[in-house]
């Protein structure tokens, strides 16, 4: 006779408002096999733990029901406290009286009903499972960082420092991303260079870094702890170990005033070019949709002018494959292009000019103009006409909270860095004066509130809270009208220059990368954590981990402390010699197998192997199916589809399962 | 030839009947046989959408339901208020099905198919799309400013045929009969609407702003979709703008009536208050 013990949790009032949990456990007790039924308010927290552990030892229990919350949220915890008592962990069964009842019932009675219906079922499962061991597997001790800006160098270099080696692969020519970009940061005001670029040099001079920059993920293979990754590497068209990075062929090439990417488009570059002088690493990269020699045949400038004879026209891009154990997406963010990039009529934001008047800039822009290693070398010049502007008016929020551009979030940094770029425009033209429009002030963080009182208070910035109506251009000026929601009227300024700061978004392209990783993403295409809380920087994908603006719009504070955070969950889990898996894995019953292999063609893993069965002689007998448990996920395709029934889920076997369905009632 | 549903509404027949006249001109001479719904009756205009959300659906839905019964599949507005009310009519109609029961019942009348609805802007898009072999008269060197007003490309979640903020298809329009648009800013400015009659002050300030814009960006005329626009910017010019009145503000059917050969008359354009005799002597005599 099995002896099962029934836990029935109130979690705080989220189950026992709706359902009568004294009255399930009563009803519980009833049930054949069970000998202990009890109700306690929080069944997670340490003494309900308690309670299940001693029960366990005490009446000797062989099987253990919770009806509680998701096993998505608990069954981690409860399995672990009966492991504690010394009974098999995966004879603990949870049944879900929260999500699946009491949050979506009103009617006590009838919730109720359901929540002991729900104990049945799981009773008569736990009464059939099997005891279960963990699987063993090995781990590379190496890791994958995705994206070289701030938060994927803290991650590499938190990891690489602790003795673990790190592949970075960077898609841009240049490891930096867009800190390297920025000017001075918030709230300090730090150079953004001077504590951007020694750790780039570190990174690159890292024993236990390889970089790979101008790169890209193009698969991934395999699962926690063994990961396969295959990266292209594209032609840079330039011998990465040959370069000198002397620079002549930049300064030789005859395709000139090509946009710089780097300085947001205002400043030029060649076709041969280093997106910016402190690149690493140094060395330039052709671009060849521009470049007369891929474009005509004729020219070989920049291959004629280089001493170290590094100039390659025949590279090809290459496939190089490493090992990981763990990956960590680190690919930021982009900047919302105010629509330029929709089809015409779909268009957002057509009344600010952007795109159509140059006075008209992004935040990302502006800080180019204030950067030392600028266009304009840190001289605040509008793109117009390179003049001082005088009157420069920022707005706030475009894009960020309008659900008809579908960014219903904020995102989160604007507020901070139009307060700085409002604090540098003045400490460069003293006799100039900001507006900013602004719908809310949003100061959260440490020095961030006082920063903003500093741009108002020392810096003499004009804050006017409302929106912007339009931008039109009249002769010299920007005329900016806009209303003045607290005054209550409308307002208009004559602007030298407009500043708009768009919203934060997901890289393009992150779509195929999550595929490629088997992970998820938001419905704003940004990597889903795998608990907001609790779990903030794992994905939904064992081994698969998040830092930075990836995941949400993330200030450079941030982004650091997620990305050693992300380390030290890598190295955490590179702390075991093996790891641990769920032993949820099919078997095959060799006996019974014919070897039609359908559940091959099933697996969406490539987890079913063939295995020769021979006589004592060696003579074949037949093949048949194996699982690798390493590989199968446990999704149970195979044991839906075997037509001999020879495949079996552990922990979901036919009799567990069918179990569970004769338990639930028929309606009467 | 081609059958098009068509619903003048009351201003067409009182103080823009130039629209009305140089509407039905210039469809002729495109080979469209407008066919006005029969019965038709108030779109529910300004008042209803103000007071009731379901008089505001129910007024247009019957014009609606009205046209299908004719067999007529596509309508077209020439006022703009009244295309922007049938055109949210019908987006609620087929976007909320209760609603549609529930009219259904107020007006005794089947709303199972609903009618496209054009305004007088999408309407001749799709036709200088389709080819402008009908242009007849040379008006190259005409420059006229398009101004669309409030109404022909809101609510963008309803009308969707062009960008809200950003709006070509007017331009678009008057480029393919061979009519320079300048480029200014007013275009999507604020005419005061119905402000004329209880606050002219605000409706004149307005108008004033749009002409000198106008103007100063080298119109020789505001060109306009809506009857509303063309009274406040036709109507109260004069008192808005003491010296150097005289822009010509046309219809949009008047400039392509003219491309298309038909008279001055034809098109109503001797009806308005601004002197167009200034402009119609610089159109040249000759067929292109």
């Amino acid at each position: 006779m099995a002896k099962i013990g029934v836990f029935v949790c109130h979690c705080g009032e989220n189950i026992g408002r709706t359902v009568d949990c004294a009255e399930v456990a009563r009803r519980a007790m009833d049930l054949p096999g069970v000998i202990h039924a009890v109700d306690y308010k929080y069944m997670c927290s340490d003494p309900g733990q308690r309670w299940i552990i001693d029960a366990v030892r005490e009446k000797g229990l062989d099987g253990v029901v919770v009806a509680s919350c998701s096993p998505h949220m608990h069954e981690k915890t409860f399995r672990e406290a009966v492991a504690a008592a010394g009974l098999n962990p995966f004879l603990c069964e949870m049944a879900n009286i929260r999500e699946h009842c009491s949050w979506v019932h009103e009617n006590r009675m009838q919730a109720t009903d359901k929540a002991a219906d729900l104990v049945r079922i799981m009773v008569e499962k736990v009464k059939r499972n099997r005891p279960l061991q963990p699987i063993k597997v090995p781990v590379t001790k190496r890791a994958l960082v995705i994206g070289g800006g701030i938060a994927g160098i803290q991650t590499a270099l938190d990891i690489a420092n602790a003795g673990v080696e790190v592949v970075l692969v960077e898609k841009e020519p240049s490891i930096g991303g867009h800190m390297a970009q920025l000017s001075e940061t918030f709230p300090t005001l730090d150079c953004s260079q001077c504590i951007m670029t020694p750790r780039m040099v570190e990174v690159r001079q890292h024993p236990r870094i390889q970089l790979y920059t101008y790169s890209e993920v193009d698969s991934v293979d395999g699962y926690i702890g063994n990961f396969t990754v295959k990266i292209r590497k594209k032609a840079r068209s330039v011998d990465l170990d040959k370069c000198t990075g002397c620079g002549v062929c930049t300064t030789k090439c005859p395709v000139k005033g090509i946009p710089n990417q780097f300085d947001r488009g205002l400043g030029t570059r060649r076709a041969i070019y280093v997106p910016f002088p402190q690149a690493v690493p140094n060395v330039p990269v052709i671009d060849r949709e521009r470049c007369r020699y891929f474009q005509t045949g004729k020219c070989g400038v920049c291959a004629k002018v280089c001493q170290a004879d590094a100039v390659n026209y025949e590279q090809t891009d290459e496939m190089v494959e490493e090992s990981v154990g763990a990956i960590v997406v680190a690919t930021g963010f982009e900047l919302y292009d105010v629509g330029q990039g929709m089809e015409e009529g779909h268009r957002g934001y057509g009344e600010y000019g952007y795109g159509q008047d140059p006075d008209i800039i992004d935040g990302l822009q502006f800080e180019r103009l204030a950067s030392a290693s600028g266009p304009t070398s840190g001289e605040i010049r509008r793109p117009s006409d390179g003049k001082v502007p005088e009157r420069v008016v920022f707005i706030q929020c475009v894009g960020s909270r309008d659900e008809a551009k579908g960014i219903s979030y904020c995102s989160k940094i604007c507020c901070m860095y139009t307060a700085k770029h409002a604090i540098l425009f003045k400490h460069k033209v003293h006799h100039g004066q900001a507006y900013i429009f602004y719908m809310d002030v949003r100061a959260g963080g440490k020095g961030y509130e006082e920063f903003v009182r500093r741009a108002v208070e020392e810096d003499g910035a004009l804050y006017v809270r409302g929106r912007v109506s339009e931008v039109v251009r009249r002769k010299d000026k920007l005329l900016v009208r806009g209303a003045d929601t607290l005054m209550g009227r409308p307002v208009q300024i004559e602007a030298d220059m407009v500043v708009l700061a768009t919203a934060v978004k997901p890289q393009p392209g992150i779509e195929a990368l999550a595929q490629k990783l088997r992970t998820s993403y938001d419905d704003y295409h940004f990597f889903k954590e795998a608990h907001p809380k609790l779990r903030p920087v794992e994905s939904s994908s064992a081994g698969i981990f998040l830092a930075g603006a990836c995941q949400a719009p993330r200030d450079i504070p941030d982004s650091v402390a997620m990305a050693s955070a992300a380390a030290s969950k890598v190295l955490g889990l590179f702390g075991a010699k093996e790891l641990e898996r769920e032993p949820i894995v099919a078997r095959v019953n060799e006996v019974t197998c014919v070897g039609c292999f359908q559940c091959e063609k099933v697996c969406a893993y490539g987890a079913i192997e063939r295995k020769e069965i021979r006589d004592r002689k060696g003579q074949l007998i037949k093949v048949v199916a194996r699982v690798n448990e390493g590989v199968c996920q446990g999704c149970g395709t195979c044991q839906a589809t075997c037509p001999s029934k020879s495949v079996e889920l552990e922990g979901f076997t036919d009799e567990e399962i069918f179990a569970e369905i004769n338990a639930v009632p028929v309606p009467s | 030839m081609a059958k098009l549903g068509y619903f003048p509404g009351c201003s067409l027949h009182a103080s823009a009947h130039e629209l009305d006249d140089s509407t039905k001109a210039l469809a002729f001479r495109l080979g469209v046989e407008l066919t006005e719904i029969p019965d038709w009756t108030c779109c529910g205009a300004t008042a209803a959408h103000s007071v009731n959300r379901l008089l505001s659906v129910s007024l247009p839905a019957r014009n609606l339901s009205l046209a299908v019964t004719a067999g007529l599949d596509t309508i077209m507005a020439p006022c703009a208020a009244c295309f922007n009310r049938l055109a949210v009519a019908r987006h609620e109609l087929m976007k909320h099905e209760a609603l549609r029961k529930q009219v259904e019942r107020i007006i005794e009348r089947p709303l199972d198919r609903i009618p496209q609805v054009h305004s007088v802007l999408s309407w001749l898009l799709a036709e200088v799309e389709k080819g402008t072999d009908w242009v007849k008269v040379d008006l190259s060197g005409m420059k006229v400013a398009c101004y669309y007003g409030c109404l022909l490309l809101r609510p963008p979640s309803v009308i969707v045929f062009d960008d809200p903020e950003q709006p070509v298809s007017m331009e678009t329009i008057v480029k393919a009969v061979g009519v320079e648009p300048v480029d200014w800013h007013c275009r999507l400015r604020c005419c005061g609407a119905g402000f004329s009659v209880s606050r002219t002050g605000i409706v004149l300030r307005l108008v004033r702003e749009i002409l000198s814009d106008a103007r100063d960006a080298g119109a020789d005329a505001v060109v306009v979709g809506c009857p509303m626009c063309h009274s406040n910017l036709d109507l109260r010019q004069k008192a808005a703008v003491e010296r150097d009145a005289g822009m010509p503000i046309l219809f949009l059917p008047q400039l392509l009536g003219l491309a298309a050969g038909c008279g001055a008359r034809e098109l109503g354009l001797l009806d308005h208050m601004v002197d167009t005799q200034g402009l119609l002597g610089k159109i040249p005599v000759g067929k292109v």
